[in-house]
């Protein structure tokens, strides 16, 4: 099979601003423009997969280790890292009466 | 007391029989730093203070006749993407600049059980996407061996840390070669184990089916060191496994040594292809049998893993939003805003491009083209190796196809910068363990040798007949 890359020479700006959109990037105009640009040169240069021929081979995720990691529900004690939730709640912008204070979503 | 090319096993004797002790060779690496770094840029924290502590409390225990270990004592350097308690660590991005980690990650827990010195956190390229360390907030780090050229990357503090003499040895990670190329950079041995050889627990995750972690040294002996005390299954990390100690032994006249013709490409730098060439002649003529091989999929390996990596990098990286931790804008906006402000202030240009890049091969309508396609194509490769592992023991390439390049030289030219990894990526794609040694001590033209799934003991022993 060869390759046809054509299709995606160059992506559309409002892909772009969509994308950027779904990752929850605030972009520039000027960054869309150069991420068109990137995106395009990149997506052209892995497009190369589209030669090989893949229509016999199986997807394998894992190395051919296929099998489930279980551990007993049962409580751990922690002793040692007894200030771990302080040093969590410490971490967290902005906190009141301990409690991790979050935006307004409905 | 002289400081300079000290290994592990150097300084463990001179601690026992009481020619320094921890504080002072403490204090020496850390005026050092001090002084020089200020050029080099390889750490991007400090810490003087715990270094110096801890350093008394051990000299106290060698006073007293207690056992020590062979790695108590020994000043390292952790890349900034593994986590160590109370210990800033900001992945090289603005979004985590104010990050205290409240857990070691499992190898920093089990260098602290050996009792090792830990100076500092060293820079790297943001969430460790990039191939020159110059995707760092936080500034470029130089190559030691010439400050005009990039350490290569992403462990590019690592990396010159130790070619520097910042440290006796540093841990790094590798997703694409961010282990290999950068010790190749460098001049000095870097280890990328199989993946699962090492617990990733604490590794801020980038591209979690290929991250690995392992450890950067000037000598091979030093880096088996470290690798015996971090390997080894983990219940914090399910994808762990214990690998196999018992095959060992290597009798080099009958060891078979892959060479792929497809790793010796046009693209290849001459000083490089002669470098390895006198490598492989070097086992040759310790009685290795040299067989010429194909590994037909090579090509592919690269675009294959840019579909890959910035798929798993995108969700991964979902969970940066200034609301549980990290940098965030105050300011009154809504919540999607919030989200879009605190992502796209907070991330940098080439984790941005890979967020986007992940996410657009994920989306409806693309992912059986692109990410179901690469995962078919990452199994041709890994089928590739064990073809190959069928005839031979060992695979040997160069590291990289150049020699390090100048800073800036790529930057502004993604693909560019990706072609960096074309000989190291495929290794990732198939979980394989690798190593990269330098030919000459201290030369930045440098060959990795690549070994069957598992047999990271024997690929280290093969290692080590080299530097012999």
């Amino acid at each position: 099979m060869k390759k046809n890359i054509s299709s995606y020479n160059k992506i559309e700006k409002r892909t772009v601003e969509h994308l950027a959109k779904l990752c929850r990037l605030e972009l520039s105009e000027t960054e869309i423009l150069n991420y068109q640009n990137d995106l395009s040169k990149i997506l052209e240069y892995i497009d190369k997969l589209k030669e090989i021929d893949i229509s016999n081979v199986r997807t394998s995720f894992d190395f051919g280790r296929n099998k489930n990691i279980k551990r007993r529900d049962e409580f751990v004690d922690t002793k040692g890292s007894l200030d771990i939730p302080e040093k969590i709640i410490k971490l967290m912008p902005e906190t009141k009466d301990g409690y991790l204070k979050v935006k307004k979503i409905i | 007391m002289e400081f300079t090319d000290l290994t592990i096993e150097k300084i463990h004797y001179s601690l026992l029989k009481k020619e320094f002790s921890v504080s002072e060779l403490t204090k020496y690496y850390l005026e050092k730093i001090k002084k020089e770094d200020k050029e080099i840029f390889a750490f991007i924290t400090l810490d003087e203070k715990g270094s110096l502590i801890l350093a008394k409390k051990l000299d106290e225990k060698i006073s007293k006749g207690q056992k020590i270990n062979l790695l108590t004592g020994i000043p390292c350097a952790i890349k900034d993407n593994i986590l160590v308690q109370d210990i800033k660590c900001t992945a090289g991005s603005k979004i985590l600049q104010n990050y205290f980690p409240p857990y070691d990650a499992t190898v920093v827990k089990k260098l602290k059980e050996e009792g090792v010195i830990i100076l500092g956190k060293t820079n790297l390229d943001e969430f460790a996407m990039g191939s020159s360390t110059e995707y760092s907030y936080f500034g470029s780090t130089k190559n030691p061996l010439d400050k005009k050229l990039t350490p290569g990357g992403s462990s590019g503090g690592s990396a010159a840390a130790v070619a520097a003499g910042f440290c006796v040895f540093s841990l790094g990670s590798d997703t694409g070669g961010s282990i290999r190329q950068p010790a190749a950079f460098c001049g000095i041995v870097g280890l990328k184990p199989s993946y699962g050889a090492i617990s990733r627990y604490g590794l801020i995750a980038f591209a979690s089916s290929l991250d690995q972690i392992g450890p950067m040294a000037k000598t091979v002996k030093d880096v088996n060191i470290v690798f015996e005390s971090i390997v080894g299954s983990d219940k914090f990390d399910s994808t762990s496994v214990d690998i196999p100690k018992n095959n060992r032994k290597i009798k080099i006249k009958e060891t078979k040594i892959g060479i792929p013709k497809d790793y010796f490409i046009k693209k290849i730098d001459a000083k490089i292809e002669r470098a390895v060439k006198k490598a492989i002649k070097r086992y040759e003529d310790m009685g290795a049998k040299i067989e010429e091989i194909s590994l037909p999929y090579t090509e592919y390996a690269l675009p294959c893993y840019y579909i890959i990596a910035p798929a798993e990098a995108s969700s991964n990286l979902a969970r940066y939003d200034g609301i549980k931790y990290g940098w965030c804008e105050k300011t009154e906006v809504d919540l999607l805003n919030f989200y879009l402000k605190n992502r796209g202030k907070g991330f940098g240009p080439e984790v941005r491009r890979r967020i986007m890049l992940g996410t657009f091969t994920l989306s409806s309508g693309y992912f059986e083209a692109y990410y179901q396609r690469a995962q078919k194509v990452k199994k041709l490769i890994t089928e590739d190796f064990k073809k190959a592992f069928d005839r031979v023991d060992f695979i040997i390439t160069p590291t990289t196809p150049t020699p390090p390049f100048k800073l800036g030289e790529k930057i502004q030219d993604p693909v560019l910068m990706y072609l960096s990894d074309i000989f190291t990526v495929a290794v990732n794609l198939a979980g394989l363990p690798a190593i990269s040694i330098p030919v000459e001590k201290k030369q930045p033209l440098s060959f990795q040798i690549i070994g069957p799934l598992f047999s990271d003991f024997s690929l280290i022993e093969m290692a080590k007949i080299y530097e012999a």
